[in-house]
């Protein structure tokens, strides 16, 4: 079965991580890669992307004539998406497991920062008893 | 890529042979979206036998022989198609309509190449479009290698190619060798696709990899057989001058951990000598017949940058010249941003700073993080460290290049520890 784990930042403005010391940076975009290779070598990652800042982001609806209508920046948002993994395993249980190794990423100081991450069953094609 | 495993030898025998392979097909067939698929199919089939069962005696006719048959059946699929539909059938049976020449003449398949490519860059496909399919028929590259090369799914990819043939083909353009002043015309636009797989491969414009050497490696390869067809030619001898003098850099700008590594700090004595070199007299030949063009200016700029021992004996006041030279001949934002670090370079930070005021008003590369990335390392030089700080963080959250985000964010934070 397949989950989308998504990274939300907490807070406004621009990404947390730019105030931290170099050093803490440092590991924790080593601890991301190491992350991403890992489930990639067990053959559980699927796809998994870091998103560009949110001052980039756009809201786009369809207006009365079909042409897109664009709303924002969002620089006041509560929080926001920086990444995300999807991942195949056995259970749900195991990706319980792997969202928490991807919250206590190194934050400042090397501590975990236990941040939240939503995890999202993708939905699949119908079951075989009903094809 | 060293070409030491038999598995790479035949890939590499296969990348040269495709445009041969393809041009002779085509020639039979007058059919490039039949024969090119043929032709696939035939590269496709000799990459899972020649490493198991060993290359053929004569690999180019192999390759010819088994998309010649994969084509006639195609064409009389075709045939039989059409007398289903029209109900009427054809005097010439197919087979006799293939039975032409034997391809025997190497320097003809050489041709084919050169002609294929500037089919391929035809002026009315997107660059996207043309970019795709050169490296499939002139580079021999498939469709899936396309794609992971450009970070989309192998469907979007065949179908941005199969768009692709089909404008070639509504174009009506004949397969022949241009005309010399259909050469002329279409070199321009040939040269551009070039440059673009080379800038695909240099530097991402989005995802995690900061290098994808196998584009670059293509790109050069691809311009050095056009320069050895046309070496007269000072744009095409100045664009693979400033392919292999960029190229050169590779190993040395990019740290294990995969962040990037700028000019200046760069471990020169990782620097390719051999391609600095080539490159340095390829643009020195280009220049001096007179012909100063895009390419050899930004050529000339690389090689002043390889030149330099240590970045600090970088000739910075040649730089700045050939960047004002470069600046007459094109209206380019990205043109006008080097040169005002050049002019930070020779006259101090303060005098950059001043021009980069004007591109602020430049819609197409106000709010770019180049900009950003720029002015702040324009500001850290003029000792504002603040500013500076602001700016490598404003251009860390502009940047869709990962490894570049990165580097930025390290930038602000090391700034940040040293004033702590």
């Amino acid at each position: 079965m397949k989950y989308m784990l998504m990274m939300n930042h907490p807070g406004q403005g621009q990404y947390q991580i730019s105030s931290w010391p170099q050093k803490d940076i440092k590991a924790h975009i080593q601890f991301m890669i190491s992350f991403a290779k890992k489930l990639s070598a067990s053959g559980e990652l699927v796809a998994g992307e870091g998103l560009a800042g949110p001052d980039q982001a756009k809201l786009i609806r369809a207006g009365n004539d079909g042409k897109p209508i664009t709303d924002g920046v969002f620089a006041e948002s509560k929080e926001f998406l920086v990444g995300y993994w999807i991942i195949d395993v056995e259970s749900p249980e195991r990706a319980y497991a792997i969202a928490a190794e991807a919250s206590a990423a190194p934050g400042p100081g090397g501590k975990p920062l236990n941040m939240g991450i939503e995890v999202r069953q993708v939905m699949s094609g119908p079951p075989p008893e009903f094809m | 890529m060293r070409p030491s495993s038999p598995h790479t030898r035949i890939e590499h025998l296969l990348r040269e042979l495709a445009p041969q392979v393809l041009g002779a097909v085509i020639r039979r067939f007058h059919d490039f979206a039949a024969s090119e698929d043929a032709v696939q199919e035939a590269l496709l089939a000799a990459a899972s036998q020649w490493p198991r069962d060993g290359v053929p005696d004569d690999p180019r006719a192999w390759l010819i022989q088994v998309a010649a048959r994969r084509t006639t059946d195609q064409v009389r699929a075709e045939a039989a198609r059409r007398r289903r539909e029209e109900l009427v059938v054809s005097l010439v049976p197919p087979e006799l309509q293939l039975v032409l020449g034997a391809d025997s003449d190497e320097a003809l398949g050489r041709d084919d190449a050169l002609v294929l490519l500037f089919m391929c860059c035809h002026p009315a496909l997107t660059p996207a479009s043309a970019i795709a399919l050169t490296l499939r028929a002139v580079g021999g590259l498939t469709t899936a290698e396309i794609a992971k090369a450009f970070l989309v799914p192998e469907a979007t990819m065949a179908q941005r190619i199969s768009r692709a043939k089909q404008s070639i083909k509504s174009s009506g353009v004949p397969f022949q060798m241009p005309t010399p002043e259909e050469t002329a015309q279409r070199l321009g636009a040939v040269l551009h696709v070039l440059y673009l797989i080379f800038n695909e491969g240099y530097t991402t414009s989005s995802g995690s990899e900061l290098n994808r050497t196998d584009l670059s490696g293509e790109a050069i390869r691809i311009t050095r057989m056009l320069h050895e067809r046309l070496p007269e030619d000072a744009d095409v001898a100045g664009l693979l001058a400033l392919m292999l003098l960029t190229d050169a850099r590779r190993a040395a700008r990019t740290a294990p951990d995969g962040m990037p590594i700028p000019l200046p700090e760069q471990d020169r004595s990782l620097w390719d000598r051999a391609s600095i070199a080539e490159g340095i007299a390829l643009v020195t030949a280009a220049l001096s017949k007179g012909a100063v063009g895009e390419y050899q200016l930004q050529a000339a700029i690389a090689a002043v940058h390889d030149e330099a021992a240590r970045a600090e004996d970088t000739d910075w006041p040649q730089i700045l010249a050939l960047y004002e030279v470069l600046m007459k001949l094109s209206d380019n934002p990205m043109v006008t941003l080097n040169h005002a670090v050049a002019v930070a370079m020779v006259h101090g930070p303060k005098a950059g700073l001043e021009l980069l005021k004007a591109l602020d008003a430049d819609a197409r590369v106000a709010g770019h993080h180049r900009l950003d990335a720029v002015r702040a390392h324009l500001l850290e030089r003029a000792g504002e460290r603040d500013a500076a700080i602001e700016h490598f963080r404003k251009a860390a959250g502009r940047t869709t290049n990962l490894p570049e985000r990165n580097y930025l964010l390290m930038q602000a934070a090391r700034l940040r520890d040293t004033g702590a």
